[in-house]
Formats: structure tokens, sequence, C-alpha cells
């Protein structure tokens, strides 16, 4: 494969040819917010909007998970056209997300909090209009919780459960605003061809899907 | 191709010809009246079938063996039903808004008689000097048929009329050039696809023609999910022929083997006649194996779609079809290089497929001789809305829109103002009365931020509220948004609410420019087509009409009178006629009384706005009014 060699804000990288910019730039320390992709799926579902760049010679921002790279490739993470749809994404996202860290599992390791630092901007963001839905939690599962009320739909244990364990116990239903993650008509998680590997669990980025004995601080306590 | 098989395929194709012509010959020389009905769906809707049951009956009585055809929409939706009579002597008639007793007359005075029943006359086919001719309407100066030509003069069911009427011979002229040559023909024609965007059709083609991959497919897409548009079922339903001819064209000239005619399962006729249409085009081997005797295989399959609006995006629809959930997905690659099973696959309009046999028929000049500058050709529009002319109008591209509204669409009704007209649906913008001299083509439309879309166009007059409209289409776009994106699937939301804030008089004066960030970033932001058009709507009527929006959130007055939480109605009680109670008893909610004067008043309190005193009072006492806002209403 060949080497190829580009500019990350202002840092030097060599990466593989035909490899997607933002693993590049994870790979070399630089962070970009992102949520839907996953290195091994090679078709992105570019459907969080948080990934945008700014490439030198291009208009427009663009989405690093998609963004193949090229030699000679000049790129700025921090530019302000970039960081707008970013922080509008983030903060859509968060207008129609449960937040509430102290009673979460997550807390600490979630990556909505470490994207709301990176943006600089709060995670109960006051700028929309809060629209949330209030869905039933799912406690059936022996080992996980699932709460739809934290999902952010990023779509990776969708992906995962199909595609890398090929059991295809959830999937997304319903169209718009009512988008969902659920199993097979929305039976009971212990009810659903699950096999409860909790594979899901360990990429949900945030509080979405919880292991049953990751407890809360205060539940600790 | 080889010489041989050249002329092995032009001679097949004349043995089709001359029996298709000879067919549609009989018809007219057999001396007998030939009555022509439109059964599209706009006709069957004002009641065709019916008129059309009315006649073959009264002909029955009168034991009348005269041939009785089904045709397409001929455009002039506003007068349906219609009829066509041709007998010898006459020139062809059509007669508008015929029903049933009309029918059983036409047949009576005039199929059998010899009174051409003037009262009903719409136009005549062809000019003379018994009945001003369509070509005297002034709207005939505008129009410009290309593939609405065929549209409700023939039998969309029969193949032979489409063959008689010329069809099938730009394939076999095609199959006698190089396909590069046709991409080349197509580039110089300007032609660009119809389907919204706008992209050159030659440039499409050569990209799929170059792609690798084995077999490639050619798509139609006729999922047209706008609201208000019906100009793509209007040539499905009326002359599904040409599509197929411009779709073997196509599939001919970047090498596909099989087709796809995508059309929503909402368009049932439209479904029919495109079975009907491919089944006998397969019969004659226009379809097939080895078309003509050559060595060129293209078969097509009709695909139902659910209609979603989503579905009309190119790669939701290539989802759809491999029978997954229709969802967008990133491009590139683009479909021409990596499409339906990953396979190289050629996208285009209903309307682009059947403008391609023109082009190769009469030429690439000739079609680019048509229309301005940057977009050649003509344009289609259904004209809905506050418009005399509701119906179908091809014009060419450049015409203005004044032109459409005014001298086609005869204006607006009932002596009201024009306000705007939205065009280009959901993902189009509004544009005022100062855009009325823009011409309606690919680049002028979208530099005053609406699109060419799809080719709906809604006329607005002074009782419509532009917020109301915004609100409306987004309501539209945001309920078929597919939710993968966070931008289309939060941002339309917010939006949404944002305007729904704003007609209900909820709304904050920082709402404007929250609006108009939104909609920047939506668009800058989403994954598809949707999400990025779908803000188009409320940025023109931001831009053409802020002052309504304003009007909204700081008086809480509704310009129009339309936004019902900003209006109040109320009785004038000088204008009120007391011995009158039309009013009071028509009101659902017994929300009016009347006084010691015997005035009648509206108890504000129990008021629901219905509006239906409004109508209920009679037109020379005219005492119920609407005001905004609602404190207008004199204590
Ligand atoms: C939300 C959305 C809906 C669309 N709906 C249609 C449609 O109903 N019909 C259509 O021909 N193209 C539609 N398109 C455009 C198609 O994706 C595609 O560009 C088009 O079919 C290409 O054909 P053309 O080159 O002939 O225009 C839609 C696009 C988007 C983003
Ligand atoms: S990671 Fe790029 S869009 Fe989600």
């Amino acid at each position: 494969m060949k080497t190829i060699s580009l500019t990350i804000d202002g840092k030097r990288i060599s990466a593989n040819e035909g490899e997607k910019l933002l693993w590049v730039a994870l790979g070399n320390g630089i962070y970009i917010p992102n949520l839907c992709g996953l290195q091994d799926n090679s078709q992105p579902p570019a459907a969080c909007r948080l990934c945008f760049v700014e490439v030198e010679g291009k208009e427009k921002p663009v989405t690093a998970c998609t963004e193949t790279v090229t030699d000679g490739m000049v790129i700025d993470t921090r530019g302000g056209k970039a960081l707008r749809l970013a922080r509008t994404a983030f903060e859509l996202l968060m207008s129609s997300q449960q937040v509430d860290c102290a009673h979460c599992a997550k807390n600490g390791s979630c990556e909505l909090q470490q994207i709301a630092h990176h943006l600089n901007i709060k995670l109960k963001s006051n700028r929309f209009r809060r629209i949330l839905r209030e869905l039933p939690i799912d406690d059936s599962s022996s080992v996980f919780t699932y709460d739809p009320n934290k999902c952010v739909l990023c779509g990776r244990c969708v992906w995962v459960c199909r595609e890398r364990l090929g059991i295809g116990a959830i999937g997304f239903a319903y169209r718009g605003f009512q988008r969902v993650v659920t199993t097979f008509a929305g039976e009971a998680f212990a009810d659903s061809k699950c096999q409860e590997c909790g594979e899901c669990v360990r990429v949900c980025p945030c509080g979405a899907l919880v292991f049953k004995n990751d407890k809360t601080e205060e539940e600790q306590t | 191709m080889k010489v041989a098989e050249l002329s092995a395929i032009t001679s097949a194709f004349q043995e089709i010809k001359n029996r298709a012509e000879l067919r549609w010959q009989t018809l007219y020389d057999s001396g007998k009246p030939v009555i022509m009905v439109g059964t599209a769906t706009c006709g069957r809707a004002a009641g065709a079938l019916e008129v059309l049951k009315a006649i073959r009956d009264e002909l029955k009585r009168q034991n009348l063996d005269f041939p009785v055809i089904e045709v397409g929409c001929l455009g002039h939706c506003y007068a349906e039903p219609l009829v066509i009579i041709s007998k010898p002597e006459y020139p062809p008639i059509c007669y508008g808004r015929v029903n049933p007793v009309i029918a059983e007359r036409l047949v009576k005075e005039f199929v059998i008689g010899d009174n051409p029943c003037l009262e009903f006359v719409l136009g005549a086919l062809e000019e003379n000097d018994l009945v001003p001719s369509f070509s005297d309407f002034p709207r005939a100066k505008y129009e410009k048929k290309v593939i609405l030509k065929n549209c409700g003069q023939i039998d969309p069911k029969e193949i032979d009329h489409y063959i008689a009427k010329g069809g099938y011979s730009s394939l076999v002229k095609a199959l006698h050039i190089p396909p590069e040559q046709i991409i080349e023909e197509l580039k110089r024609s300007g032609l660009r696809g119809r389907g919204g965007a706008g992209f050159p059709t030659g440039r499409k083609w050569e990209v799929c023609c170059r792609a690798v991959g084995e077999p490639k497919y050619v798509i139609c897409n006729g999922d047209e999910g706008d609201p208000g548009a019906f100009m793509d079922r209007v040539v499905l339903e009326s002359d599904p022929h040409s599509i197929i001819e411009g779709m073997i064209i196509a599939g001919y000239t970047v090498g596909a083997r099989y087709g796809y005619i995508y059309v929503r399962a909402e368009y049932p006729l439209a479904v029919e006649h495109v079975q009907i249409a491919l089944r006998q085009a397969r019969r004659l081997n226009l379809l097939g194996k080895n078309i003509l005797g050559s060595d060129f295989s293209f078969d097509i399959r009709l695909f139902q779609g659910s209609g979603a609006f989503v579905c009309g995006e190119e790669t939701a629809l290539i989802a759809s079809l491999e029978g997954k959930p229709g969802i967008p997905y990133y491009r590139p690659p683009y479909p021409a290089v990596k499409g339906l099973y990953g396979k190289p696959t050629l996208f285009n309009n209903v309307k682009t497929f059947a403008y391609v046999r023109h082009i190769i028929n009469d030429g690439a000049e000739c079609f680019a001789s048509i229309g301005d500058e940057r977009s050649k050709g003509t344009a289609v529009f259904a004209l809905a809305g506050k418009v005399v002319n509701t119906g179908l109008a091809e014009v060419p591209m450049g015409t203005t829109l004044r032109q459409v509204i005014f001298d086609v669409g005869s204006g607006i009704p009932g002596g009201k103002h024009f306000k705007a007209v939205q065009i280009g649906g959901p993902s189009g913008g509004c544009l005022p009365e100062s855009a009325l001299d823009l011409p309606i083509d690919f680049d002028s439309l979208s530099d005053a931020g609406a699109m060419m879309g799809s080719g709906g166009m809604v006329v607005l007059d002074e009782d419509d509220c532009m917020v109301e409209i915004a609100r409306y289409f987004l309501e539209f776009t945001q309920s078929e948004s597919c939710g993968k994106c966070t931008f289309c699937r939060l941002g339309t939301k917010q939006m949404l609410e944002i305007l729904n804030d704003i007609t209900q008089g909820r709304g904050r004066i920082d709402d404007i420019d929250m609006l108009s960030q939104l909609a920047e970033d939506v668009i800058a932001g989403s994954l598809c087509g949707l999400g990025k058009t779908a803000p188009n709507p409320v940025l023109t009527t931001l831009r053409y009409f802020r002052d309504e929006y304003e009007a909204h959130i700081k008086e809480g007055r509704c310009p129009a009178l339309m936004c019902r939480d900003l209006i109040a109605y109320y009785i004038i009680p000088e204008k009120c006629e007391r011995s009158c109670d039309a009013c009071v008893g028509t009101c659902t909610v017994e929300a009016i009384t009347t006084n010691k004067k015997r005035i009648k008043v509206i108890d504000q309190e129990k008021c629901v706005k219905c509006g239906t005193c409004l109508d209920a009072c009679p037109p020379q006492y005219n005492a119920v009014i609407k005001l905004s806002p609602p404190s207008e209403v004199p204590s």
C-alpha cells in the first residue's frame, strides 16, 4: 500500500492511501468529534454530522469519516465553518437528549461529555427548544439496560450486531423524529434474538446502553 | 453493429411500423367519426369514466360501432372531463367539462347529427373556419409541446398509436449510431435532468458508459413525491412508450442489460399503463433479447414504490429496490459508478428519458434551439393553487413566471392579487411579485433562492400567509425526513417548532435569526438532498416576506388573515341586516347571539374561528369580517 503524507492542524502526518481522514486523525492523536463511524465499517453512515473539518481548496466543510486522504492534503479541524456545523449538530442532538450525568453509569466515560468539552459548549445547551421523547426503558436483558431517551441514534450498536456479529437483533424503526433503535417489532430484549453478548453496550458512546453491573456513583454509595 | 445486422433491424422495424400506420389510418379512413375521451387520473377525478360510459351506451342504443378511444391528459385539467370528436369534414373538436348528459347530446347532435354543439366547445385541435382552435388561445403563444405532444392524442394502451406517431424510430436510428456519438449528441443538446437538480444528462451517461462493472442498470425515477406535482404521472399514464424508448436508448448507450421503472404505488393507472406498454414492447421485440434482431438485449421491469418522498432520492431509491429501507446513503460513489447491487446505474427522471427520443430524432440543434442561454428545451409545470387554468403546461425554458401564471394560467381567480409563487415543491422557494419577470431556467431560479425542482408551481394570492406556507412545506419535509442524519431529523424539527410558535402567536423576536441560522446549517450539514433543500421555503419567505414574520411576532398580527390564532371574526353592526339569521344558523358552537337591536354579535370566548359565518353571510351584506390581531375587535 502506498504511503502518503498530509497535514492536519499544521502537523505533518503519513497515512496509507485510501484511508478515511477521521481514522487517520484519531490514530495520530488529533481528536475530531464523531459518533456514528466505526473503523471496520467501510460504508460510513455519515449520520451524526459531527466530524466536519475544513480541507484546503474545498469551499465547504466535509465530514472526516467519508473523506479519503490524499497526498499533500491540508486539513484544519478547528476552522470556523466546520466548528459551527459541528456545534449546531451537537446542540441539536442534545436538545432532544435526556441529560442526567449524575445518575448515569457512563458519567466520566461518556463520549458526549468529551465532545461537549472539545467544542466548548454545555451539555445542557439552551440554544434550541427542548423537545424530548418519553420512551419506555427496556430493562429485560440480564446483562444490560437500554434507555432510548439517551440514544443519539449513531447506529454503532445496530451495525456491530448485524454486520460484525451477524446476529441482527436490533435495527432502526420509524422515520424522522420518531426514528429509534429497537428490536424486531419492538419486543423486549429478553424475548428477542439478542444473545446478550454485550458488544452493543461496548460500542455505545453514551448512556443508552449500559451494563447492569456498572453502577453509577450515587448507586454505589 | 454490422451492416447486415443494421439493415435487418431497419426492415424488421419497417414491418412493425407499416402495420401500425395501417391501423391508425383505417381508424380515420373508415369515414366513421372517432371519439376520444381523456381518462387519465385527472379526467377520472372529474367523472370521465361516467362520460365514457354515457357515450358507449348511447352509441349502442343507436346501434353504431364508431371507435371510442381512451386517451391520456391534454393538460387542460381545469376543464376535465374532455372529449375529442373527429368527424370527416370537421376539424377534431375538443369539448370541455363534459358530463353524461352533455355526452349523450354530443353523440346525438354531432356524432350522428350535424350540430357541433358550439356551446360546449373548448377548442379545435387544428386551425379552421368553424371553431376557435387551441392555437388561437393566448396561451398557445407561450406553449411548446415536446414531451406532452402525444399526451391526450393517442391511446396509451396501444403501442401502434405511438408507433404510428413516429414512436420507436429514434430507437432504430440510435442503434445505427455508436454510443459515444449518442453521448456527444446529448451533450450538444444541452439536456439537463428534470428530476430537480438539473445535472447535464450527456455527462451522466458518459460516466456510466465508461464505468466498469456488469451488468449495468438503467433506472427511471417516477417517485414524484412532491405535493402538488403530477407531471411525471401524466407522462407515465398518457405516453408510457416515450419513456420506455428513452430508456432502451439509454441502455444501448451505457451498455446496460436491465432497466427498472420506479413508480409510486399511489399511481395505479400509471402502473397499469406502464405494465401494458412493457408487455406490448416485448411482444414486438422492441424489448428483450436481441432487440429487433440486433445483438443488443435489454429488458425493463416495473417496480412499485411506497411513494415516500425521500425514496425519490437516488441512493434511497436504490436501497428500496434492493429490498432495504428507503434511506439515503452517502455519495460518492455516485450511482453512475456504483449503484444498484454495486453496479454502474444510470438514473434519470421520467421527463428526462422522454426527451431523449426527440433529441435523437430531430437532432441536438433542434432541441438546443428551444430555451435560453443556459437551459435548453422545455419545462413542464403543474400549475396549481390560486390560478384560473390549473393543469399542465409545457413552455420553452426562459419563459417568464409572469407569462406562465398570467398568460398560460390566465391569472388569479376572483379578482384577487397575486402574492407569490411557490416553485419546485417543498425543496423550492417562494418568489414574490418582483420576481415575476424572471426567466424560468435552472440558474435564474436558484439565484433567486428557489429551484426548478420537479416542476410544481403553486400560485398564492393575498389570502395566503407566507409564514404559514413556509410552515406547511417544512411540516411536509419534516414528516418525510428519514431521520438518519442529525440536521434533517432534528434541525427541521426545531425549525418547525419555531414556525408553529410564530403562526400561533408565541413567536419571539430572536426567532427570526434563529430560523435563518438553523436554515443555513441544515443546508450545509445535511447528508442528502432532502435536508439540503428543506429550508428553502423558509429562507425565501424570510428573504422576500420578512415583514410578515415581523407582523406575526411583534404585533401578533397575520397580514393575510390566515393564521387562526391571530385573527378574530367580527360582525360589523352597520352592515348586519337585522332580519337575517344566516350566520346564527350555521355557527356550530352557538357563539353568535342577537342583541336587543337585533344585530348579531360573536362571543369571542366561544368562537372557534371556523369561518362558516363568514361564508354564510349573504354577499349583499358582507357583514362578517376577519380582524388581526384579535384585539382589533371593538369592545
Ligand atoms: C428528497 C429527494 C427527493 C427526490 N425525488 C425525486 C423524484 O420524485 N423524482 C425524480 O426524478 N428525482 C427525484 N430526486 C432527484 C434524484 O435523486 C435524482 O437526482 C434524479 O432522479 C436524477 O435524474 P435527472 O438527472 O434526470 O434529474 C429527489 C431527490 C431528493 C434529494
Ligand atoms: S462520524 Fe462522520 S458523520 Fe458521524
